[in-house]
């Protein structure tokens, strides 16, 4: 297990660096100057050359590279154009606000789709099945940015029962567990659960058909063991699969959220990006597309070692 | 399929053409005989058709804006959906935006399976240091969330269908190029490909007759469930304003431009979502009728 968590780990290192690399490029990718957003109209030549070696711009791209990295691992990810801070301190309270709303939403996503699935999964092949999974499909297949809005539409406008956006008078700094605070979670979470809860509700219903198909059933239900018991051993033998595809689509849901945020004018990450984006702050969108993709890489990593380790049949090579 | 039968034959049963072909038909037979992938069908059919002869179908001109005509209500007796926000007939920018929305939703799977359909074959059918260099790279973005992935690339590069079709087809190589090399690597191992390959059969030929029918299956069941995530996802660039650019047509702008006018005529900012809801929805079906039709154990 210590050898396997050991090698998992550094088979992770070259995927951050590539992350990385990738991140990097980001801004080298862009049309025009990556430079054009801080170079006042009508500089002289001196002073664009001055300013680009101030940014570091006039040296090779591995140079360049090479330093970026130095400086993000001791934690400078630059400074954002627009607001004249450093990136880091935009970027936290952002992804602690998107960690917040992603949570809640694959809390959601997870007893939703665990109801839907356990149904189908007991009743496979039957017309209730057919059902659950058309249900199941529907989650997929919505575009969870429309669903948000017919949310505000319906339960915002309409009934005036929850906020439409924002996070409260107070902003993020005061979000706390009342209700208060609460209310501004519903919606979005709620929209952002429905792709987890139907891919969820599928993994679960896949799960629990296909052990319940295995000999060790018919052993428990000869021995006499109430119909409750033996549920217990279907959901500690289903619980592994399910935790992992939870664990990986509340990665999906850090950078999945960005269309949710923007409906709901969440002010995660998603926010933040699509700011970022519009105002062209490039060392914004490259420190908050490494951040979130590093955050993605770390809860891939963390899945995968509590799988092997709740569930020990997994010996992987 | 009995392993001990092939290793001497130097026609491989599952190679053979008639074989392949007949695979086909019995999975077509099936999807024929299944109602709710016909109805799918049906309801595409006329979205695509609705597109296609958009010009002869829609009732107003798509461009044409008016103040007097702003946020008409749905059910009116000139505007049947009512009009948007710039006073433009809903009906026939929904039966117009169908091009954008399908053509944006469509191509990135199409290059993507091309693309990387071929990256996984020869990752899995070379294998070592080849597979190595290529899958590594795709292990790279692969640990990018796709929407994070699309929306990044997106953003840099700027609003424009040519980017947001660059984008999609970046994020759905990855997980194209993992299913097919997954499946090229067992083929490599098959008895049958040993065998051709014993009987001094090409490398090309090999990957011709052997590899790729054996790869396509599993490809195109995943290109179809890429579909409906595709057009959800490149109607939801439009919807960020990093897709498809104003005045066009598109679903997914659509929805962003009315957003505005959300308080004011609700039903009419929500309609246009009703059209990718829909679509995804077909699509999604039909992949799953397609998966069951391909499930030979059923």
């Amino acid at each position: 297990m210590f050898v396997y968590v050991l090698r998992r780990i550094v088979y992770t290192v070259p995927i951050a660096l590539g992350v990385s690399i990738v991140c990097f490029a980001l801004i080298h990718l862009a049309p025009g100057d990556p430079l054009s957003a801080v170079i006042p109209e009508g500089a002289s030549p001196e002073a664009i050359a001055q300013i680009r070696a101030a940014y570091g711009f006039d040296q090779p791209l591995p140079v360049q590279y090479v330093k970026w990295l130095g400086h993000v691992l001791t934690g400078d990810f630059g400074t954002s154009i627009m607001t004249r801070r450093p990136v880091l301190s935009e970027v936290a309270p952002a992804i602690v606000n998107t960690l917040t709303l992603a949570t809640a939403a694959i809390l959601f996503g997870f007893v939703l789709g665990c109801l839907l699935g356990v149904a189908a999964g007991y009743l496979a092949g039957k017309p209730a099945d057919r059902v659950v999974t058309a249900v199941s499909i529907t989650g997929v297949s919505i575009p969870h940015y429309w669903l948000g809005m017919v949310l505000i539409v319906i339960f915002a406008v309409n009934l005036n029962l929850l906020p439409a956006t924002g996070m409260g008078e107070g902003g993020s700094g005061s979000f706390g567990l009342g209700w208060d605070s609460l209310q501004y979670l519903v919606l979005p979470a709620l929209t952002l659960s429905v792709i987890p809860a139907g891919i969820i509700a599928r993994s679960v219903r896949g799960t629990i058909a296909e052990v319940r198909k295995q000999e060790f059933m018919q052993t428990l239900y000869a021995k006499g063991l109430p119909a409750r018991r033996v549920f217990l051993h279907v959901v500690k033998n289903a619980l592994p699969a399910v935790l992992a595809v939870m664990g990986l689509q509340l990665a999906q849901l850090l950078g999945g959220s960005i269309l949710v945020e923007t409906v709901f004018s969440w002010p995660g990450t998603g926010f933040l990006l699509n700011n970022a984006i519009f105002t062209r702050d490039l060392p914004m969108l490259q420190g908050t597309i490494l951040v979130l993709a590093m955050f993605f890489v770390l809860i891939n990593l963390l899945v995968d070692i509590l799988q092997t380790a709740v569930d020990p049949r997994i010996k992987r090579a | 399929m009995s392993h001990i039968a092939l290793a001497g034959s130097a026609a491989p049963p599952k190679g053979r053409r008639p074989a392949t072909r007949s695979f086909w038909r019995n999975v077509l037979r099936r999807l024929m005989r299944d109602p709710v992938t016909m109805t799918c069908l049906a309801i595409l059919a006329l979205i695509v058709l609705a597109a296609i002869f958009a010009p002869l179908i829609a009732p107003h001109d798509p461009y044409r804006t008016s103040m007097a005509r702003r946020l008409i209500a749905p059910g009116d007796a000139r505007y049947w959906l009512g009009t948007d926000e710039l006073g433009r007939d809903l009906l026939s920018r929904l039966i117009y935006g169908g091009r954008l929305a399908l053509f944006t939703g469509f191509t990135p799977v199409l290059l993507a399976t091309v693309i990387g359909g071929f990256l996984g074959i020869v990752a899995g059918y070379v294998g070592g240091a080849v597979n190595m260099a290529i899958m590594r790279v795709i292990d790279i973005f692969y640990a990018f969330p796709s929407v994070l992935l699309a929306v990044a690339i997106s953003g840099v590069l700027g609003a424009g269908i040519g980017n947001t079709i660059f984008s999609l087809t970046l994020v759905f190589i990855p997980p194209m190029a993992r299913v097919a090399e997954s499946v090229a690597t067992q083929m490599r191992a098959q008895d049958f490909v040993e065998a051709a390959r014993a009987t001094g059969a090409s490398g090309w030929r090999i990957v011709s007759a052997h590899v790729v029918p054996n790869v396509t299956g599993p490809i195109l069941s995943y290109a179809s469930s890429l579909i409906s995530v595709s057009i959800v996802l490149a109607s939801g660039l439009s919807f960020l304003g990093l897709g498809i650019t104003p005045p066009e047509p598109e679903w997914g702008l659509m929805l962003n431009t009315l957003r505005q006018a959300i308080y004011v005529a609700p039903v009419n900012a929500v309609i246009p979502g009703v059209m990718i809801f829909v679509t995804s929805m077909c699509f999604n079906l039909m992949s799953d009728g397609l998966r069951t039709a391909m499930d030979v154990k059923q």
